[in-house]
């Protein structure tokens, strides 16, 4: 019964109880924040092909704006999909609602703050530099006391549910909420020496070790799990069909969850940090590649006997260049990680490239297609205002992504080359670093283009959805108007 | 596959975890647990650098007054401070390759993960002190289609002098050997070196005498800047890229 549930379970009357206005809030949240932080990855992405663009201003620069790009997409765009999702899903899975209402809305308020704390905080150049942690220790804090009010919810909902067995997206939520804090606690231990500024308690190689243990892992469990999870409730439904299997379902999360912690030092290859660490973290990162395909193909599999659907329905469309991408980027991960390749790949674009096919195609697509799938339901609409909008979005970022991470793949390697090219005598071929820095202009001008078209298409889809909102309602969600299965 | 078989007959480990939500809680945190205490724990308890933290000296006021402004500018979104130990990077950044021990007083940590721009672990005492100032002012006129974007405010913004002591204190509380007398004569110590550095770089550009003073925040960026490397293992006869040899260190 509840391993389908997902794929079967039609809106029942338990669903009238169900706060979904909390849901449509941080769906809102991930539409606005998604906008906002492309721009601003398109802004730096022009920066880097025309430095002028930095405005000569200490606000604008690269420098500053990038740590703000990476917070707004991860814990803004990312994050507040995540809870969408999770807030949507797991009354319909455990048949109950949300514990408690005031902590549900405690988290999406306080969450927002933090993310309003972090845009005016970055380009003031209020940083601790970690990536991915940048966040001064004043909104450290608010972090773990937001992440503890939603964990509370989290699990009082479980301790309160109606199902006795624990759906499989439930399992990566859980992994989601349990590992965060563990990671955002150990890497922020600092000393604080004034109201912005702070210390952390290890030093050099420690620093750089812990560091990277959590900002790998804040690609593991923040956007790697619980997208997992959305996947697991999501593109069944989408689909109407059961999760391919159930087995695979169960190795492949606790592979995932015991091998990813190890894989952090792979961004540390080469370095100061001893060598078993270092094998250590390469040799996990080359395991992690069957968990992470066990995932891949669960969602694929999930669509046998719905491939005809591809042709017309674009939410399937996004949700399998998703799991692809998700596929292509965990095969190319662990390739990275071995000593040899990551000799060349680490420091030039190439590593930009890979993060942009998981970020852009993996996150950014099942994003879109969760939230085109959602839209009409919540809001109480027969259907999406244009599905050919829906299915040019799909298009323009596709073709976005492609360009992104093509032409970052091609400058990485092509840096990469000529970084280390030596002539017969030995010398270096390109001493002069500007040479190298040149060659990338081309390169950088494709890459802001496919940016503009990924923006584009997130543009275009909450055009979509304000004109879903504002047609007149039906006063029946689509699912009940045609029950699944 | 096994969806049919799992609800016709129960799995062990349906009935026993995946119906028990603190249970199943608490063995993924486990899960989580184990890679990161293995990995970590170790170098802190047996700490590779115990010999270096004797040796190496602290960064001065000064310098940790410019690292501040280095982490507070995102230096390390575009360089690196990690020469690998590679042929083509030891040729080409000029030294040894980096070793653990050159960071023990980094906090935090500077490696950075891209290379817009040149790795920088070689660069103390590459360049004189006015390189650095004209370099911030107008990247461009020190390096030809650089496309590193100007930082001309590090030339007028001064260094808080007023924080330097609570700086360094927390540093001393998380482990860095700073004496409380160090401490207490920062604002000496940094004016020292501060005038030092804005007197050579007055000098080297035939700046007025009030152009450049010891609390600029280029000052205190440039002391940190020609620090870096300096911590460099004695090291063999390397070549230059143009293939004259020269001694590192």
């Amino acid at each position: 019964m509840a391993t389908t549930a997902a794929a079967a379970a039609p809106l029942n009357q338990a669903a009238a109880n169900y706060d979904d206005g909390i849901v449509k809030r941080f769906l809102i949240a991930t539409v606005v924040w998604g906008i906002v932080g492309m721009l601003v990855g398109v802004w730096i992405a022009l920066e880097l092909a025309w430095w002028p663009a930095n405005m000569e201003l200490p606000y604008f620069t690269f420098s500053r704006l990038r740590p703000l790009h990476t917070n707004a997409v991860i814990f803004a765009f990312a994050g507040n999909i995540c809870f969408t999702g999770i807030y949507y899903s797991m009354p319909r899975l455990l048949k109950t609602p949300m514990w408690n209402k005031f902590l549900s809305e405690f988290h999406f308020w306080g969450w927002q703050l933090i993310i309003v704390s972090a845009a005016l905080t970055l380009p003031f150049g209020l940083t601790q530099s970690k990536e991915y942690a940048e966040l001064i220790w004043p909104i450290d804090l608010a972090i773990a006391v937001v992440w503890v009010a939603f964990a509370v919810n989290f699990f009082g909902t479980i301790a309160t549910r109606k199902v006795k067995h624990l759906y499989v997206a439930i399992w990566f939520y859980m992994s989601f909420v349990l590992t965060i804090p563990v990671l955002h606690i150990f890497n922020n231990l600092a000393i604080p020496a004034t109201l912005t500024r702070s210390y952390p308690i290890y030093t050099g190689m420690t620093d750089g070790l812990v560091q990277w243990w959590y900002g790998h892992n804040a690609v593991g469990f923040f956007l790697t799990t619980p997208f997992l999870g959305l996947m697991y409730y999501f593109l069944p439904r989408a689909a109407k069909r059961p999760v391919y299997s159930y087995r695979l379902s169960i190795i492949h999360f606790w592979a995932l969850v015991f091998l990813y912690i190890w894989a952090g030092p792979h961004h540390l290859l080469y370095s100061g940090l001893p060598d078993w660490v270092q094998t250590t973290g390469m040799v996990f990162s080359l395991m992690l590649l069957a968990p992470s395909w066990g995932g891949m193909l669960n969602g694929l599999l999930t669509l046998r006997g719905a491939w005809d659907r591809l042709r017309t329905d674009y939410i399937l469309k996004m949700m399998v260049v998703a799991v692809s991408f998700y596929g292509m980027s965990t095969f190319e991960g662990p390739m990275m990680s071995i000593r040899a390749v990551n000799g060349l790949s680490h420091y030039t674009n190439w590593t930009i490239g890979h993060v942009h096919s998981g970020a852009l195609g993996w996150v950014g697509m099942l994003t879109f297609a969760i939230a085109y799938w959602l839209v009409p339901r919540l809001w109480g609409k027969k259907q999406i205002w244009s599905h050919s909008l829906g299915e040019t979005h799909f298009w323009i970022g596709t073709i976005g992504i492609v360009l992104y991470t093509v032409s970052m793949w091609a400058a990485g390697v092509m840096e990469g080359l000529m970084w280390r090219a030596v002539d017969a005598d030995g010398l270096l071929v390109y001493t002069n670093f500007m040479d190298i820095v040149h060659q990338l202009s081309p390169f950088y001008w494709i890459r802001f283009a496919g940016g503009l078209m990924y923006l584009a298409g997130a543009v275009l889809m909450a055009f979509n959805f304000i004109m879903t909102v504002m047609q007149p309602s039906t006063g029946s969600a689509p699912a009940a108007a045609q029950p699944a299965k | 596959m096994s969806d049919n078989n799992a609800q016709k007959s129960e799995h062990w480990h349906r009935r026993l975890l995946e119906g028990k939500g603190a249970l199943f809680a608490v063995l993924t945190t486990v899960a989580i647990s184990i890679g990161g205490i293995a990995e970590i724990i170790p170098l802190i308890t047996a700490d590779p650098d115990v010999e270096a933290r004797e040796r190496i000296q602290p960064y001065t006021a000064l310098e940790l007054a410019g690292r501040d402004i280095y982490v507070r500018e995102g230096c390390y979104v575009c360089h690196s401070q990690m020469v690998r130990p590679f042929r083509s990077e030891t040729l080409r950044y000029g030294r040894t390759w980096s070793h653990s021990e050159e960071y023990v007083w980094d906090r935090p940590f500077q490696l950075g993960s891209r290379r817009a721009g040149p790795d920088l672990h070689g660069v103390g005492k590459k360049y004189p002190d006015s390189w650095h100032y004209d370099h911030m002012r107008d990247p461009r006129s020190k390096t030809d289609g650089s496309v590193m974007p100007p930082y001309p405010w590090l030339l007028t913004w001064k260094i808080d002098t007023a924080d330097i002591q609570a700086t360094m204190t927390a540093h001393k509380i998380a482990g860095t050997p700073y004496t409380d007398e160090q401490i207490a004569q920062a604002g000496e110590s940094m004016q020292e070196q501060g005038t030092a550095i804005a007197d050579r770089i007055k000098t080297d550009l035939k700046l007025a005498d009030d152009k450049v003073k010891w609390d600029d925040e280029i000052v205190a960026l440039t002391a940190y800047l020609q620090s870096l490397g300096r911590n460099k293992p004695d090291e063999v006869v390397l070549e230059s890229g143009d293939g004259s040899a020269e001694v590192s260190q």
